[in-house]
């Protein structure tokens, strides 16, 4: 997926909207901003599938070796896949944060989240003031 | 420069038959194992000791003493963890053998010495704090956090209040949320501003019947103190919370503000940073903490009382001052200390015997050998060292959260980072090179690229100037040489993912 189409929660997760079966699924990952600042990876709790999750709650933790943080849901919904390469292959979220790096898939429960939600140019802005 | 003198582990050194000492010829008649010992309790091959002789022993372990880098060696201003020198006196005192050669078994009233001392601590951080009652059995700072929690947790069950939540700022050391998870309660977030205190909104929208405590570090992580904490813990305890304190940044106010005096009901101290305890070695070490009275009957039993054996009987150092000879413990004269057991709403005992009696004793020794008036001085100069160094880094680095700080400051390697692509992580590591300990880095995590600095009160103007100028030549050097620093050290970076992921935990593997 390309950065410049996807959009952004000011938690600095990613976010990509499609239609799978009729329903709509937003797949999740982690910026690549947040993933450099994040530093070296040692650690992903993922969530479980069918797990409801809430908008702007954390539905997954990552370890850093500095460091736990959470990865928030931009959306209401429930997770219908997660990335299960990924415990295995943190490296991947640093060399393909918008691709095999993708962290959960959830069917959008309600999209009120999405009106929060950032297109790539305010978030780049987002990171270069922070 | 590049590291070539790795230090071998003491197994592979290790040599078939070499030994560093040979014992006598038995002198007594010999048996067989098997005729002593069950067959279960016998190894069927021996240990995997490394087998060397004495010199290599020593210069083995000489050699590994060396490659440390320790208060007593280096400056080490390592933010939040307040390494101040220890004044080898704390040391001295605690190893007398009248108190290290004591057994915890003895009956109180040979032990008469050692429980004065530590009522007398208990009385010393008790007014330190400005709180009534104090417990020395926690074992460190976040033991001391959770003790404390239980002692609110139980105090609100008492009360017959469901408290479930406790409130910790974004900018909190992670024992706090820790603590609080350890103690049954969920860790609630408070944002802080964009100045590092508390986001008073985000307090208001979250303070409601369901919150037991606030805890709160004063002053902060980013070496400020609080300029609304009367009035956050007025809000506070007026939903009917408490007020912890995270008593880790101490040494900027002893003798000058008390917590209690601001608004805490509860806090701990960190006695290896406030009061010169030995650092590091994972203990033992120890975190006494102090409450108000309506939490004191909750506190781990037992605590050190001072009982009067006969009516109007004086201290006694009153009584040796006045001459008086007669200074058995014995002496019906004088009072009795002992450990009080009859607590029936303590939450019962968090620590085996007295608490890590040695480091309670190098404090005892440290605030009676400064004072009150000492104390307070203490506190003056490592606000005014921190003061001095940070004039001279912040024209090296910004420093996001002020022009003044207290005890510690916060610059940001953030800038230099985005043009020269030098990380905090890299200044941190190319310091060792030049014989500085590294600051803390990457906390707190509010700060982009936060290098947390803290000189403490022991240090001279001198070695400040040194090592701002260090800082600022680290500054102007090429980003490669940086990145592959420290290049003077036995191992320059270890792999700490791998250290995480894999860790290799004894030898051989």
């Amino acid at each position: 997926m390309k950065p410049e189409e996807l959009l952004y929660a000011k938690t600095h997760e990613w976010v990509a909207i499609a239609e799978e079966n009729g329903t709509k699924v937003a797949t999740l990952g982690i910026s690549a901003f947040a993933v450099e600042a994040l530093t070296d990876l040692v650690y992903i709790d993922l969530p479980k599938v069918g797990q409801k999750v809430e908008a702007e709650q954390p539905f997954c933790e990552v370890e850093s070796v500095k460091a736990v943080s959470d990865v928030y849901s931009p959306l209401e919904g429930e997770v219908i896949a997660v990335n299960d390469a990924l415990p295995d292959a943190l490296e991947t979220l640093g060399s393909d944060p918008y691709g095999e790096g993708w962290v959960a898939k959830i069917k959008i429960a309600d999209e009120a989240g999405l009106a929060n939600l950032m297109d790539h140019t305010a978030y780049t802005k987002q990171c270069e003031e922070s | 420069m590049k590291n070539t003198h790795d230090t071998q582990s003491i197994f592979e050194l290790s040599k078939p038959g070499r030994r560093a000492a040979r014992l006598p010829a038995c002198d007594v008649p010999e048996r067989k194992i098997s005729d002593l010992l069950p067959a279960a309790a016998i190894a069927t091959a021996p240990p995997a000791l490394p087998e060397l002789a004495e010199p290599a022993v020593i210069r083995h372990f000489v050699n590994l003493s060396t490659q440390n880098m320790s208060v007593d060696t280096h400056f080490y201003p390592l933010g939040s963890c307040t390494m101040k020198y220890n004044p080898k006196r704390n040391e001295r005192a605690a190893a007398m053998p009248g108190l290290a050669d004591l057994h915890p078994y003895q009956p109180a009233e040979t032990l008469q010495g050692m429980l004065e001392m530590l009522y007398e601590l208990q009385e010393a951080l008790q007014e330190i704090s400005g709180l009534e009652a104090c417990s020395l059995q926690p074992a460190a700072g976040a033991h001391g956090e959770l003790a404390a929690l239980l002692v609110a947790a139980a105090y609100f069950r008492d009360l017959g209040e469901n408290r479930t939540k406790v409130l910790v700022p974004d900018n909190a050391h992670g024992t706090n949320p820790a603590s609080a998870a350890m103690g049954g309660f969920e860790a609630v977030t408070i944002k802080t501003t964009s100045d590092g205190f508390v986001d008073l909104d985000d307090l208001d929208a979250n303070l409601d019947d369901q919150v037991a405590v606030l805890m709160i570090t004063n002053p902060s992580t980013l070496g400020l103190f609080e300029p609304n904490m009367q009035e956050i813990a007025d809000r506070v305890h007026r939903a009917g919370g408490l007020i912890y304190l995270d008593g880790a940044n101490m040494n900027a106010i002893l003798g000058i503000s008390r917590p209690g005096d601001f608004g805490a009901d509860m806090q701990h101290y960190n006695p290896h940073k406030t009061f010169s305890g030995p650092h590091g070695g994972g203990g033992p070490g120890a975190g006494p903490i102090c409450v108000t009275e309506k939490l004191a009957p909750y506190l781990p039993a037992p605590v050190v009382v001072k009982e009067s054996r006969v009516a109007g009987c004086e201290s006694r150092e009153e009584k040796r001052k006045a001459g008086d000879s007669r200074l058995t413990t014995h002496d019906p004269q004088l009072p009795l200390f002992r450990l009080d057991y009859d607590r029936p709403k303590s939450i019962g005992r968090v620590r085996s015997f007295f608490g890590n009696v040695g480091v309670l004793l190098r404090a005892y020794a440290y605030i009676r050998s400064h004072g009150p008036d000492g104390l307070r001085r203490v506190s003056e100069n490592a606000v005014l060292n921190a003061n001095y160094l940070l004039s001279r880094v912040k024209h090296i680095l910004p420093v996001p959260q002020g022009n003044r700080c207290m005890h510690e400051f916060v610059a940001s390697a953030a800038d230099i980072k985005r043009d020269k692509n030098i990380s905090a992580m890299d200044m941190a590591k190319r310091l060792l090179d030049f014989g500085y300990h590294a600051p803390t880095v990457y906390f707190p995590l509010t700060v982009p690229e936060a290098m947390m600095i803290e000189p403490t009160e022991t240090e001279s103007k001198e070695t400040l100037d040194a090592f701002a100028e260090t800082l600022f030549r680290v500054t102007e050097e090429e980003a490669n040489l940086l990145h592959e620093a420290p290049h003077s050290t036995p191992v320059s970076r270890p792999d700490e993912v791998r250290a995480a992921r894999q860790p290799v935990l004894s030898y051989p593997e």
